[in-house]
């Protein structure tokens, strides 16, 4: 097959987990990757080795472990900022994930500011944002009397934007979407919707949980009205640990949002009274950061430069076209997002007549076939397909063919289980 | 863990004929609980005859969207409550609970429980006793309200 990652099974040799065996002896068939990726060794050593002989906490310890533990936290951010062709390192914020960098945004909106929400203001986001990508938008414009409002999506599974003169408009202060759905797969017009939010003075914020993964993102190649303004992504999706996400976000934008939360570390000066920040990144990193798994992080971003984005981005496109083509023959099952591996990423939704889809990822569950069942944080995207939930697949760079044969398989396995015929 | 299982004749079975479903007139109270991982919902609603304790549950009707072990599960409830008095069905809720939370330790009473034994598999599946539970919770959800609507 063309488009696969050379060495497939030297790669999957990188990932531990993908070698262990579940109950009655099945091999694991990993398709949940879009919910989090799995680790490869250089990852976990990264992180063991850092417990092991560098720990210390950072920028505050006066001795040589806190002096490298502050220099190897450092070392993530850098390296992250590589990930992202970010204009500049101090631009990178290392967060809990990327619900908190979302929110880290939207609360700062709500405050005291240049660029403080108000009545008559206007968040615009769409109707296939995972839940973190809406709810926050619903608490800042429920907080400060603004408006929200969103695109639609098309029977295809694309962003309608036909509407988007009358939905863009000088009220707009914020627009808010994903890269790449989590559900539907659909991989959005970044430049051009972030060019014309910035025509009527909106700040652009993207959701590039899925994308972060899967495509090369250059911010500094790309040309300044067509960048967004901020793009947010977790770690444990680009094959990092849990616990840490990222925001980048434009200098002039950071500079101009008030601190978040207060504490330790992001201060220039506090007396009594009040306190003056330290300028980005700490600002936005009050108390102790998430260091091991910044230092994890930095490995995990590193290990995908080195197979490169090009190659894995072509690697997820053979994959998802061949599922495509495997989930088309089996009867009764609609995927529901665009159908050409071109226009998508590599997470697939579907649903089975006649099967609910708890009940398919069960009977997947016991020939080893790990998929995610239910509405995936997507309840608007599902009820805009008049759908209540979905089966999910989701491949990754470690994915190969002979597991999509698996997962068709044990659909079919599930069709017969269940007497469909 | 072995599908058969958890997928018994019985649960298939109550999942396809889905006894006592859709909603009906009279009643005291409708609740909509949902399981907020999945998605899966029912509107469950209640009518007692009578008061207190000694109240006759006369009718527990719903509407569920859901897997086969939420459909079923909802259809076994009903089955054995619909007929008993509110104190004839708690000992059954009670059972039914403790099954359910038990991590599949608890052997279940099939005098108590009847078809309800057979989610014993489910039990054993964290992610499952949700499902399991769900109409269960609004049946007490509802039996709280219309009690509640009696009084006041």
């Amino acid at each position: 097959m063309d488009g696969l990652l050379p060495e497939l099974e030297v790669v999957r040799k990188d990932f531990p987990i993908l070698e262990r065996t579940l109950a009655n002896g099945r091999a694991l068939v990993y398709l949940d990757s879009a919910n989090t990726s799995q680790k490869p060794q250089c990852v976990i050593d990264a992180m063991v080795d850092h417990l092991e002989h560098h720990n210390a906490n950072i920028a505050r310890a006066m001795h040589q472990l806190g002096a490298e533990a502050t220099e190897a936290f450092e070392a993530g951010r850098d390296k992250v900022a590589a990930f992202l062709g970010a204009p500049s390192r101090d631009e990178v914020i290392f967060t809990k994930n990327a619900s908190e960098a979302l929110n880290l945004v939207a609360n700062t909106l709500a405050w005291k500011g240049r660029r403080q929400l108000g009545e008559g203001d206007e968040v615009v986001i769409t109707e296939m944002e995972h839940h973190s990508n809406i709810v926050p938008w619903q608490l800042l414009t429920e907080r400060t009397g603004a408006t929200l409002r969103w695109f639609g999506l098309t029977d295809g599974g694309e962003l309608d934007l036909s509407n988007v003169d009358e939905l863009l408009t000088e009220r707009t202060k914020v627009v808010a979407f994903t890269w790449v759905s989590n559900m539907l797969g659909t991989i959005n017009p970044v430049a051009e919707l972030t060019r014309r939010a910035h025509e009527v003075g909106a700040i652009v914020v993207v959701d590039a949980s899925q994308a972060a993964p899967q495509l090369r993102i250059d911010l500094a190649a790309m040309a300044p009205e067509e960048r967004p303004d901020v793009v947010v992504f977790t770690g444990h999706k680009v094959v990092g640990p849990t616990g840490i996400g990222v925001l980048w976000g434009s200098s002039e934008l950071l500079g101009e949002l008030p601190p978040f939360l207060g504490g330790g570390e992001m201060i220039e000066t506090v007396t009594m009274a009040r306190s003056t920040y330290a300028p980005i990144p700490h600002k936005f990193e009050a108390g102790t950061p998430p260091i091991a798994e910044a230092v994890g992080l930095g490995a995990a971003v590193d290990y995908l430069s080195h197979l490169g984005l090009d190659a894995i981005r072509d690697h997820e496109h053979a994959i998802t076209a061949y599922a495509l083509d495997g989930l088309a023959t089996v009867p009764g099952l609609r995927v529901l997002g665009p159908l050409d591996a071109e226009r998508r990423g590599g997470a697939i939704s579907f649903e089975i007549d006649g099967v609910h889809p708890h009940d398919v990822a069960q009977v997947l569950d016991s020939r080893g076939v790990a998929v995610r069942a239910g509405h995936h944080c997507a309840k608007p995207a599902h009820a805009r397909y008049g759908v209540q939930s979905s089966t999910r697949m989701s491949s990754y760079l470690y994915t190969t063919p002979g597991e999509i044969d698996a997962l068709v398989e044990a659909l079919e396995y599930t069709r017969s289980y269940f007497k469909l015929g | 863990m072995d599908l058969d299982n958890l997928y018994q004749d019985i649960i298939l079975d109550h999942a396809k004929r889905r006894l006592n479903s859709g909603l009906r007139e009279p009643f005291e109270a409708e609740v909509h609980h949902v399981n907020p991982t999945c998605g899966d919902e029912v509107t469950l609603r209640l009518h007692l005859d009578g008061a207190g304790d000694d109240a006759s549950i006369a009718d527990i009707s719903y509407d569920n969207q859901g897997c086969s072990i939420s459909s079923a599960s909802a259809s076994v409830m009903t089955e054995l409550l619909i007929g008993k008095t509110v104190a004839e069905a708690r000992p059954v809720h009670d059972a039914f609970l403790e099954m359910m939370r038990g991590k599949g330790r608890v052997e279940p009473d099939e005098d108590v429980l009847e078809d309800g034994i057979a989610f014993a598999g489910a039990a054993k599946l964290t992610a499952r006793i949700k499902c399991a539970l769900l109409s269960w919770m609004a049946y007490q959800d509802a039996l709280i309200q219309a009690q509640e609507a009696q009084h006041g």
